[in-house]
């Protein structure tokens, strides 16, 4: 489970500016949320192309807290990157003022999905490409809304779990205060990932890293000492969300299929 | 003396004419630099994550940039990576071995990884064989990546008294753990052991670059008869360096390391006679 954060770092910032630039791109675009996982994503983007090609947003709503913007402005200050704020409350309400008692989760999805548009428009303002921030806890466990946070042109954190995002933050030396907090999609007043999901990311990823790194089966991870209904709840979440980590499913009905028998890399010329 | 050039370069995917000029840029450089060989990654001509690419890069002996490097192998001795589509529209993962203005030698990649991330023998045909062949200035052996895995085609070319094995390689970087960077270890404690064991000189050429979300972590080295390194080319980066064997080495190493006087292969053969050639059992 522990990583060599001098080689991944080196890889992850390798990938970033591969990719930006194989395609004809300068810059990139990140939504810093005032957590880890974009403040990762973004220190990693500044290490590998310089601050001047780094983009970064601050897309609060009405209820995001302020230790939010303060965390979201630690980052930018740490990595000397300026911070654009665009308050999406006024893109969202007069939709939510047409629907009858939507749910926090109804709001929530729409938040992040009017985050995710704006994140995209600015990638044409800029000239860049929009940079994902989900790692591999939440893509295994679908915590994420799909065509919202989950949108992205490239993740460079997709393939670590979360407890690896904290190590590779204090090894790049992000804002403690930043590292630390309690993990949040802030969504909702209050709201944290782990009262949410009802159990540790410090727990689930040390069963995750077993289950599916290292192909651990239900008898042995129990022999492991995880807790049997723990490790089944976890294996159907996984199984239920997998349709968020795919592209929508096509009908076949010709000789070749868009990523069934008509197969290519994205980096196919590049 | 021979002076070779190990060319760690990043291909770009299915862009063939982009990487053709690579390679000639690189062959003239060696050439002015006098030096004997220069020697290229797997696929260094394609580049690796094909998939339905494999059929539109594949190459033959009549193509043009193969043509090219028959030209230049006429003043270095050039290894480069391809696929190549046979006459019976077949398409191979294929090393040549280009020198005197032809293809001394064209290897197909035998073992086609098909797990985990790689899926190649749903797009290539296998070789079939590790033959040895002579060179100006070897008896050489061609090993492309997963080949230089198994125990049959070190095993088959040192048989065939080779002196010199390469081993080009498109090797993706997975599984970087704190205490262990695993591609890297698995690599150089084979190409030390084949080196050591074997007393033949190893070339390592490894790609650099990323496809697909992998990257390839480079590193291409080479050992000695005595299983010394020789030199490392730098991780995730592009790099060309040149080394320089000496054949009197072969001969210290198998007086100090007589192990290949001493490989038994009738035994061998009988064992494969007595227990069959299944894996069955």
């Amino acid at each position: 489970m522990n990583i060599n954060p001098e080689i991944v770092t080196k890889i992850l910032c390798d990938f970033i500016k591969d990719e930006v630039e194989k395609i004809g791109l300068k810059n990139v675009v990140v939504g810093l949320s005032g957590g880890i996982d974009s403040a990762l994503s973004a220190t990693l983007a500044t290490k590998a192309l310089g601050r001047e090609r780094v983009h970064l947003y601050y897309l609060p709503y009405k209820t995001s807290s302020s230790q939010s913007r303060e965390d979201a402005q630690a980052v930018a200050d740490y990595l000397k990157v300026n911070l654009e704020e665009v308050e999406i409350t006024n893109f969202v309400e007069p939709y939510f003022n047409t629907q009858n008692g939507m749910s926090k989760l109804r709001k929530g999805n729409v938040m992040a999905r009017m985050r995710m548009i704006v994140l995209f428009d600015k990638s044409a303002e800029v000239g860049g490409m929009v940079l994902g921030t989900s790692n591999k806890t939440e893509l295994l466990l679908g915590y994420g809304t799909w065509y919202g946070d989950l949108a992205s042109a490239i993740n460079p954190i997709g393939d670590l779990y979360k407890t690896q995002v904290w190590k590779l933050s204090e090894y790049l030396e992000i804002p403690t205060q930043v590292i630390t907090k309690k993990p949040t999609a802030d969504l909702w007043e209050g709201q944290t990932d782990e009262n949410e999901l009802g159990f540790s990311y410090q727990q689930v990823d040390k069963l995750l890293f077993k289950m599916i790194d290292e192909r651990y089966s239900t008898e042995e991870l129990i022999q492991e000492g995880f807790d049997e209904n723990f490790i089944n709840s976890i294996a159907e979440r996984i199984r239920k969300n997998q349709f968020k980590r795919q592209l929508p499913v096509i009908a076949k009905i010709s000789l070749r299929t868009i990523d069934r028998d008509f197969r290519y890399s994205r980096d196919w010329g590049y | 003396m021979i002076n070779i050039s190990l060319a760690q370069i990043k291909p770009s995917l299915g862009n063939i004419a982009k990487n053709a000029e690579i390679h000639f840029k690189h062959i003239e450089d060696a050439i002015k630099k006098n030096q004997d060989l220069i020697a290229f990654p797997e696929l260094s001509l394609s580049g690796y994550n094909l998939r339905d690419l494999v059929y539109d890069v594949a190459l033959n002996e009549e193509s043009n940039i193969i043509q090219r490097l028959k030209e230049y192998s006429k003043e270095i001795s050039i290894v480069a990576g391809f696929v190549y589509e046979d006459n019976r529209h077949l398409f191979y993962n294929s090393c040549g071995y280009f020198e005197s203005g032809k293809i001394v030698h064209l290897h197909k990649k035998v073992f086609l990884p098909n797990y985990t991330m790689f899926e190649e023998s749903r797009y290539f045909a296998a070789g079939n064989n590790f033959k040895a062949f002579d060179t100006k200035y070897f008896k050489c052996g061609m090993l492309i990546c997963e080949d230089a895995l198994h125990l049959s085609s070190i095993l088959t070319l040192s048989r065939q008294n080779v002196d010199t094995i390469f081993v080009v390689s498109n090797s993706p970087a997975r599984g970087i753990f704190e205490d262990s960077f695993y591609p890297k270890e698995l690599w150089y404690n084979t190409l030390k052991y084949i080196a050591t064991n074997l007393t033949v000189n190893v070339v390592f050429v490894n790609r650099v670059g990323v496809e697909e979300g992998v990257t390839f972590w480079g590193g291409s080295t080479a050992f000695s008869p005595f299983g010394k390194s020789i030199i490392e080319l730098k991780l995730f980066d592009e790099q060309v360096k040149d080394i320089t064997f000496d054949r009197k080495e072969i001969r210290r190493a198998r007086i100090h390391s007589p192990f290949f006087r001493d490989e038994d292969f009738k035994m061998v053969k009988k064992f494969v006679e007595d227990f069959g050639d299944s894996n069955e059992h």
